[in-house]
């Protein structure tokens, strides 16, 4: 039992995605977001939390997959790892499993499209392909190399 | 014992009552007769010895009781309040200061402080009058020596009215049941008070391992002459001796003692503690009662609040869509109370200035005497309330202030004399309430800013250059000194003039919201003028739509708004700009800046906000304003940190996040 762990899954695309249940704060319906200026496109901007101003990314485009619009099965997936808590917008949020830690493989070099940089490793269930995220990694605010602003306006 | 989770509790209260005990000895300083005021700071003393000796914080708790016997003298008129009374009293409190700090860092409180210690000593039994002795020589000679505990329990006594004595009393030699004689002596006592030593030991004396003369100490509300006929009565009694003993004399041995002693003080400490409270409360119930609560909660309250009001914002239209009148009048109702209790909420996060501009009189005072200048301060309005986290933040930037005050401002003696000038500067400290803003100033009655000097400097450290100097105003002249790198003192001195000045105090104040303005008359003063904002988590904002996205502008930043037609947009350098009241403001599309999505409709007029940063002014172009609003500050968070032009984000009635405009980055 100790070598379980739950995980969230969630759509992206074809693939199917797991974070782990810890870190999820919680899995919201899409909502009207606030757009943030000038800053990546990935960050879609910022949503009201129950009074926390909580910012959200498009995880579609931050892995480089094309964008589409937003569905009914669309959800904003609340994470949060150390100080940062921020939303990931995923095609649809499916399931919750027990993940048999020993059926974690490191992840091949490439998968569905994700660099394998922000990929903790890969597990097969049954006939389904589990990606692991690395949060941390996915999550890291020095990617927001917010573009150089336009030197001063006046 | 664990002691750890009352730290904070012992730290915050030791710094109220060194707070208390200094404001009462400067109190003091000025009436130097009134013996409320010692007596108000034996107790803040008092109940510092006890919480330290209870923490363990031994040095702390030496120190406090040395300074509790100097007291005790002065206010049994033994010693008179000098000046070098009161240097001795301002080293302890500095010593109790930074030991009271170092336990706040973590640190054991132990500090060197014999020297002030055997001051203290020396003040209290050098200058004790001789007349005290000269009454009864043999008193100064204590048969017994007391330990610690011993003596507490003395002086405890004395200040709850009970006599302690020293009874010293001799068998007649054909004594046979020496033991018998001993007990119907201290059933005698016991019924008058009580026995708090003997000597030799209780043991010895029963069984009768003693000549014929044994001594007690006894405390009782008994006279003496009462307690020596009571023993006398007692049949093979020889001779009584009554003296009596002398509380403030009692320390010399106290050191030499056995550890195993010092180690039952702490318990008995305790004690008396709790015997003191009800002194303690008694004084504070009469100013309201309070409780201490972590900000943090306090802050939770506000997240929790800020949620009921969008819910009311929702229910309000909810109400409005339905047309239906109880429901209207429910919803109207909540408004009300949940507009009380914002109220309500804030003021709690509100804290008298008072606490700030506590520790200046006494900062004033060892600064004037270090700069041998003669310096009065007047602090008006400390009873105006700010935000506690402004509080926190602005003790640093005043300090600085009314050192530069002192040492720059405020003139030595003789100078002010020959001037016809009060040999007594004095350095006025106000606060007052206006608008949505405090407002704090400085004024002394000093020198004054002389501007030649200011400019000649100013030239010289490259600041601005001769031909700029010419043009300028008094005001902007003035302004220099806020400039980095900037002292216009002729020698640098310890106090203040380290070059790192004015400009640290000026940013500290923008960083709170605030400005900061200097105004000077040469020869008859200066008055800086600090503005505040009364809270830093709400603001007043303009709320204004750029295509169908929402920003807040704030208040604090805004000149004016303004509507201009199409046709008075100028263009200079590939640069608009439009003339507003004579001056020429650039122009800045908030669409073109933040991307807005959407087209530009080419309309006849053309809304704008003009802001402010220093003297610098821009007007943003937006789509339409919808007005002003009281908003809450909300960060956005660890993972967006360097937002363009953005400080921070609010969430609007209908729930909807909108962005707050940094104006300070817009404007370069």
């Amino acid at each position: 039992m100790m070598n379980e762990e739950k995980v969230i899954i969630f759509q992206l695309k074809d693939e199917e995605y797991a974070v782990p249940v810890q870190h999820v704060k919680s899995i919201e319906r899409m909502q009207p977001i606030t757009r943030i200026p000038r800053t990546v496109s990935f960050v879609k901007g910022v949503i009201n939390l129950r009074g926390v101003v909580t910012p959200i990314i498009d995880l579609r485009s931050r892995f480089e997959i094309e964008e589409v619009s937003h569905t009914d099965t669309t959800r904003i997936i609340i994470v949060s790892v150390g100080s940062i808590e921020a939303g990931l917008i995923v095609d649809a949020a499916n399931d919750v499993i027990d993940l048999d830690k020993e059926s974690i493989e490191p992840p091949p070099e490439v998968v569905g499209g994700v660099d394998a940089e922000y990929i903790h490793g890969v597990a097969k269930i049954e006939k389904r392909l589990l990606i692991l995220l690395d949060l941390v990694k996915v999550l890291n605010p020095e990617k927001l190399d917010v573009q150089p602003t336009k030197e001063s306006i006046l | 014992m664990e002691m750890t989770q009352y730290l904070d509790i012992f730290i915050e209260e030791s710094k109220e009552h060194l707070q208390s005990i200094n404001q009462q000895v400067l109190l003091l300083e000025k009436r130097p007769g009134e013996l409320t005021i010692v007596n108000e700071i034996f107790r803040s003393a008092h109940t510092l010895k006890g919480m330290s000796a209870t923490m363990g914080y031994e040095d702390l708790a030496n120190l406090t009781h040395c300074m509790e016997n100097v007291l005790d003298a002065i206010r049994n008129n033994k010693i008179e309040v000098s000046s070098s009374v009161l240097d001795v009293l301002f080293a302890s409190l500095d010593h109790l200061e930074a030991m009271v700090v170092e336990i706040s860092e973590g640190g054991s409180g132990k500090r060197d402080v014999t020297k002030t210690v055997r001051d203290l000593e020396a003040l209290e039994k050098g200058e004790a009058p001789k007349m005290i002795q000269a009454e009864s020589k043999k008193e100064a000679e204590s048969l017994h020596v007391y330990d610690q505990y011993e003596k507490q329990i003395i002086i405890q006594s004395k200040e709850q009215g009970f006599n302690a004595y020293e009874l010293s009393i001799s068998l007649r030699d054909d004594c046979i049941l020496k033991a018998a004689r001993v007990y119907m002596v201290f059933e005698v006592i016991e019924q008058i008070g009580e026995i708090i030593k003997t000597m030799p030991a209780v043991d010895m004396l029963e069984t009768e391992q003693f000549g014929t003369h044994f001594t007690l100490s006894i405390l009782t509300k008994e006279s003496a002459e009462n307690v020596k006929e009571r023993i006398l009565k007692v049949s093979e009694v020889d001779v009584v001796e009554v003296v009596d003993i002398q509380a403030d004399k009692l320390n010399i041995s106290s050191n030499t003692e056995s550890d195993k002693d010092d180690k039952l003080e702490p318990q008995e400490v305790k004690l008396e503690d709790k015997k003191s409270e009800p002194q303690q409360t008694s004084i504070s119930g009469s100013s309201g009662k309070t409780i201490r609560v972590n900000i943090e909660r306090l802050d939770q309250l506000m997240n929790l609040f800020e949620e009921l009001v969008i819910d009311r914002g929702r229910l309000e239209e909810i109400s409005k869509s339905l047309k239906s009148m109880e429901l209207n009048e429910t919803v109207e109702r909540m408004s009300r109370v949940s507009g009380d209790l914002q109220n309500i909420i804030l003021t709690m996060r509100m804290v008298p200035v008072e606490q700030v501009f506590n520790r200046f009189p006494r900062m004033i005072r060892g600064l004037a005497k270090d700069l041998g200048k003669k310096v009065n301060l007047e602090i008006v309005g400390a009873e105006t309330e700010l935000d506690r986290t402004v509080i926190d933040e602005i003790g640093d930037p005043l300090v600085h202030l009314l050192r530069n005050s002192i040492d720059h401002g405020i003139e030595n003696p003789g100078e002010r004399s020959s001037r016809g000038k009060n040999e007594t500067g004095t350095i006025y400290l106000r606060a007052f309430h206006s608008g949505n803003h405090v407002f704090i100033e400085i004024q002394d009655d000093g020198a004054g800013i002389n501007k030649q000097k200011v400019l000649s400097k100013a030239i010289e450290n490259g600041v601005i250059t001769k031909e700029m100097s010419e043009n300028l105003t008094d005001k902007q002249c003035f302004e220099l000194l806020f400039a980095s790198g900037f002292s216009t003192a002729d020698v640098v001195s310890d106090i203040s003039g380290r070059g790192v000045g004015l400009d640290v105090v000026k940013n500290k104040i923008e960083s709170l919201g605030g400005s900061i303005a200097v105004d000077s008359t040469e020869g008859s003063g200066t008055i800086f003028s600090i503005q505040l904002p009364l809270t830093l988590s709400i603001m007043s904002v303009m709320l204004v739509e750029i295509s169908r996205e929402k920003y807040a502008i704030p208040l604090s930043s805004i000149i004016e708004t303004a509507i201009i037609k199409k046709e008075d947009i100028l263009s200079a350098h590939n640069q608009k700009v439009i003339d507003f009241r004579g001056k020429v403001v650039p122009l800045v599309n908030m669409k073109d800046i933040f991307e807005v999505p959407g087209s530009t409709e080419a309309s006849q007029h053309v809304p704008v906000v003009v802001v402010r940063k220093g003297d610098k002014m821009a007007a943003l172009v937006v789509d339409s304003f919808i007005g002003q609003q009281e908003i809450v500050l909300k960060s956005l968070g660890q993972y967006l940190t360097s937002v363009f032009a953005i400080s921070g984000a609010t969430i609007l009635g209908d729930g909807q996040v909108a962005l707050i405009l940094d104006c300070n980055a817009l404007i370069k």
